[in-house]
């Protein structure tokens, strides 16, 4: 099972840099959020597959809850916060 | 068995999150580039956590699992949709034929 996992995690993190261009060099604001939900919830299902790597489930899927509970709230109050101004970059 | 079924969850998704990826990489426009993004990513999340479901087997962890991926269905949607309501209300004018005339 091992020999998938760890291909496909290496192939998920060359998803999360690429993602990261976006937030970089997105033209408007909105891009750079829309990338770094993007990358949050890579890193859940990153997070998922090192449970599966390490063989010790329990513990990752808990981190993996949580951090999809907490990631949220920061894209969301920035969006919030950028609707009232005018289509800053 | 139980691998064979797994690791074909996992790659299905995958191809789901890579084609996220290419979308947000690739398209035009934010509001293209956020349609493509959220559901393509919500739906590799699905199956690539479904993948880890039946290789752990059925235990408390498969429903924590399922848990991540409901929560994330509607949390996804729900920040998808924020981000386009403040992006329009913002005066970001959407990518349309109408626009790339008057240009």
């Amino acid at each position: 099972m091992s020999g998938v996992v760890v291909p496909i995690a290496w192939v998920l993190a060359l998803a999360m840099g690429l993602s990261m261009y976006r937030v970089l060099a997105g033209p408007t604001i909105f891009d750079r959020l829309t990338g770094l939900s993007l990358i949050a919830t890579k890193s859940i299902i990153l997070l998922l597959l090192l449970g599966v790597l390490s063989e010790r489930e329990d513990a990752f899927v808990d981190i993996a809850l949580s951090y999809a509970l907490i990631s949220v709230v920061g894209v969301l109050t920035l969006a919030k916060y950028f609707e009232r101004t005018e289509a800053p970059r | 068995m139980t691998d064979v079924v797994a690791g074909a969850l996992l790659l299905g998704g995958l191809v789901f999150v890579l084609a996220g990826v290419v979308g947000i990489l690739r398209l035009p426009d934010f509001y293209a580039r956020l349609h493509a993004t959220s559901k393509c990513d919500t739906l590799g999340l699905a199956l690539m956590a479904a993948g880890v479901a039946v290789h752990t087997g059925p235990t408390l962890i498969t429903v924590k699992v399922l848990l991540v991926v409901a929560f994330v269905a509607v949390v996804n949607t729900t920040v998808a949709h924020a981000l386009g309501r403040a992006a329009y209300r913002s005066g970001l004018a959407p990518w349309t034929s109408a626009a790339r005339r008057s240009q």
